[in-house]
C-alpha cells in the first residue's frame, strides 16, 4: 500500500473539514435539539422535517441547492462577496456541504439522549433556584452528553464520506478542495488507478472503524461513569 | 403562611379551577389521583401556568394575570419533594445537597449544611454515589436538598407514596423536624388519610379538578370511615413502656395501654383501627383481650350509616366504630361511661 503526497493532502484535508464541519455543527445541533425536545410551538413537524429532509434527500441535490444559495447570483453568494469570502469551490464550501448532510445524524443522536432524561429533573433544577440556561448547562447537558458524542462521532465520520454535495459545491481540486472520496473517485475514473484507489479506500475504512470503536468505547466508559 | 389561589386551566379534558385561601405552617392537600393536585402543585411552583387568575404567597404575587406578573420557577423559592427522589444522576450526594443552596442568594441563606445533614442524619451517605443509596435514603436527602435551597414554601408531592409501609413511617419524623427545625411552612400532598393526619393541620380536598371543601385531617378521617376498608386509624404515640409478662405497657389516658409489638426504648407510633374496638355498657370481668379501658363518651359522629364513638380516657381520645342498632340497643350518649376493649394484638407499630 501506498500514499501519493497528494493522497496523504486530502486524508489531512478531509480530516480538517470533518472536524470543522462537527465543531460547527454542535451547538446549532445541541440548540436544535433542545427546542425540538423541551419546548412547544405551532410549525414542530415542519421543523422535524425540515432537519430530517437531508437524511433522505439526494446529496447532489442539497449539493445544488448549496450552489445556487452561495454561488454567484444566490443571496448568500452576494453577501459574502460584500463581506469578502471567496466560499465556492474553496475548502469552506465543502465544510458547508458536510455539515447540512450529517446535521440530522448529530440532532437525531442528541436529541435522544434528551428525551431519555426525566422531566421532573429538570423541575427539580428550577425550583431549586436555577435559571433555565443554568439548568440546561448543569443538568441537559450533562445528561445528554452520550447523546452529544454519539451524534458527534457519527456526524464526523459520515462527514469524512461526504461526496454529492461537496463536489457539487466545492468541486474536485487537488490539494484544495480534494478529499478522499473525491481522490478515489479520480483513481477509480482512470485505467491505472485500483491500487491507489485500494490504498485510499484501506484508509477510509480504517478511520470508520476507528472512529465506530471510539464511540464504543466512549459510551461504554460513560455508562459505567454513570452507574457508579 | 398565607397561600392564596385563584385560577383556572383548561387541558383537553379536564379543567381545573380552583378559588381559596390558605394559612398555616403545615398544609395539605388531598385527593384521589387524577384530581388536579400536581397540576395545582405545579401552578404554584411556576412550572405550569394557569390560563387566568391569581396567586399570592404572604402577599407576594407569584401569578396575577390582572398585574401581568409570572415569577420563573427559580425566582419564587418554592422547593419540591417529589415522590420519586428525582436526585441527579450524574452529581454526588453531597452535590445533590448542595445544588439548591448555592444557588441561594447568601442572605437568603439561613439553614446551615452541616445543622441539615445532622438533623437528617445523612453523615454516612455524604460520599457515596447517589445510585447507591436505598429508596429511603435517596428520599432523605432529595429533602435535605429542598430544605437547603431555603426555600420560602417547601412543596411535597406524595413524598411517601414511592415507598413501603416501613419507611414511609421511618420518613415522616424527618419530614416534620425538618419544617419544625428550620422553620420552614409546607405543602403537603397526599392521598393517603393517616398521612395527613401526621402531616397536616389543615386540609384542602381537591375532587375532579375543583375544591370540594377546607377540612381538618381528623375530619376528614372521621368522614372517610365507613368506606375506608379498615376505618378511622386511631394514630397514637405512646412511650416510656414497662415490660411485664411479654408485653409492653405504655401509659394512656388516665391508665396504660398494654401492647404486643411494642419497643422499649423512644417513641413509637400506632396504628389501631376503629372497628377494633369492642364496647361494653357494664364491665365485663373475665374477657380475653387485654386492654379493657374505662372511658367516657365525648362526642358520637355519623359517618355513611355508621356511628362513630369519640372515647375520652384522661385528655386522651379514641374513635371506636359501631353500627347504629348497636349504639341504639347500648343507649350510647356523649357524656355516658363505657368500657372498651382492645387486643394486645391490635395495635401496629409503624415506627
Amino acid at each position: 500500500m501506498t500514499l501519493t503526497p497528494e493522497d496523504l493532502t486530502a486524508i489531512l484535508l478531509s480530516l480538517k473539514i470533518a472536524v470543522s464541519a462537527t465543531l460547527l455543527s454542535l451547538p446549532l445541533g445541541f440548540a436544535t435539539a433542545w427546542f425540538m425536545v423541551f419546548r412547544n410551538f405551532r410549525g414542530k413537524v415542519l421543523l422535524e422535517v425540515l432537519v430530517n429532509l437531508p437524511l433522505t434527500l439526494p446529496p447532489v441535490v442539497i449539493g445544488y441547492f448549496l450552489l445556487l444559495l452561495f454561488g454567484r447570483n444566490g443571496w448568500g453568494g452576494a453577501l459574502l462577496k460584500s463581506a469578502g469570502i471567496e466560499f465556492i469551490f474553496t475548502w469552506k464550501a465543502a465544510v458547508v456541504a458536510s455539515a447540512t448532510v450529517g446535521f440530522p445524524l448529530l440532532v437525531r443522536s442528541i436529541r435522544l439522549g434528551m428525551e431519555s432524561i426525566d422531566r421532573q429533573l429538570l423541575q427539580a433544577s428550577r425550583s431549586l433556584g436555577a435559571p433555565w440556561y443554568d439548568t440546561l448547562a448543569t443538568v441537559v447537558l450533562p445528561l445528554s452528553f452520550r447523546g452529544v458524542i454519539a451524534g458527534s462521532s457519527l456526524m464526523f465520520a459520515r462527514s469524512l464520506g461526504e461526496f454529492g454535495a461537496t463536489i457539487i459545491v466545492a468541486g474536485n481540486i487537488p490539494g484544495v478542495t480534494q478529499t478522499i472520496p473525491l481522490a478515489i473517485y479520480d483513481y477509480a475514473s482512470s485505467p491505472t488507478g485500483t491500487a491507489m484507489a485500494l490504498s485510499l479506500c484501506a484508509v477510509s475504512v480504517t478511520l470508520s472503524v476507528g472512529i465506530l470503536l471510539l464511540h464504543e468505547m466512549l459510551s461504554k466508559k460513560l455508562e459505567t461513569g454513570r452507574s457508579s | 403562611m398565607n397561600l392564596h389561589i385563584d385560577i383556572k386551566k383548561r387541558f383537553s379534558g379536564f379543567s381545573l379551577e380552583m378559588k381559596s385561601s390558605l394559612s398555616g405552617d403545615r398544609m395539605g392537600i388531598f385527593g384521589a389521583s387524577g384530581s388536579g393536585k400536581t397540576t395545582l402543585v405545579h401552578m404554584i411552583a411556576g412550572l405550569t401556568a394557569p390560563d387566568s387568575g391569581e396567586i399570592f404567597l404572604d402577599d407576594h404575587c407569584l401569578f396575577s394575570t390582572r398585574s401581568g406578573c409570572n415569577l420563573s420557577p427559580e425566582q419564587r423559592r418554592i422547593a419540591i419533594v417529589f415522590q420519586q427522589a428525582m436526585l441527579f444522576p450524574h452529581l454526588g450526594v453531597k452535590a445533590n445537597l448542595l445544588y439548591g443552596y448555592r444557588r441561594c442568594r447568601t442572605e437568603n441563606r439561613k439553614i446551615r449544611p452541616e445543622a441539615l445533614v445532622e438533623v437528617l442524619n445523612l453523615q454516612q451517605l455524604m460520599q457515596r454515589g447517589v445510585n447507591r443509596l436505598s429508596g429511603g435514603e435517596k428520599q432523605r436527602v432529595a429533602l435535605g436538598r429542598a430544605v437547603l435551597a431555603n426555600p420560602r414554601l417547601l412543596v411535597m408531592d406524595e413524598p411517601l407514596s414511592a415507598l413501603d409501609d416501613t419507611l414511609r413511617y421511618q420518613i415522616i419524623p424527618y419530614l416534620r423536624s425538618v419544617s419544625e427545625e428550620f422553620g420552614i411552612p409546607y405543602l403537603f400532598i397526599s392521598h393517603s388519610i393517616p398521612e395527613m393526619q401526621l402531616m397536616a393541620e389543615q386540609v384542602l380536598v381537591v375532587e375532579h379538578g375543583k375544591l370540594a371543601v377546607i377540612s381538618t385531617p381528623d375530619a376528614l378521617a372521621r368522614s372517610g370511615m365507613a368506606q375506608s376498608p379498615r376505618g378511622y386509624l386511631n394514630l397514637l404515640r405512646l412511650k416510656t413502656p414497662a415490660f411485664r409478662e411479654g408485653l409492653f405497657h405504655y401509659p394512656w389516658g388516665s391508665g396504660a395501654l398494654i401492647i404486643s409489638d411494642g419497643k422499649e426504648e423512644g417513641e413509637s407510633l400506632f396504628e389501631l383501627s376503629s372497628r377494633d374496638i369492642i364496647l361494653f355498657k357494664k364491665n365485663p370481668e373475665a374477657i380475653s383481650a387485654r386492654n379493657l379501658l374505662k372511658c367516657r363518651i365525648a362526642e358520637m359522629f355519623d359517618s355513611d350509616g355508621r356511628k362513630g364513638v369519640v372515647l375520652e380516657s384522661g385528655g386522651s381520645t379514641l374513635v371506636a366504630e359501631i353500627v347504629p342498632s348497636a349504639a341504639k340497643e347500648l343507649e350510647i350518649a356523649p357524656g355516658s361511661a363505657m368500657f372498651a376493649a382492645v387486643k394486645a394484638s391490635a395495635f401496629r407499630r409503624l415506627g
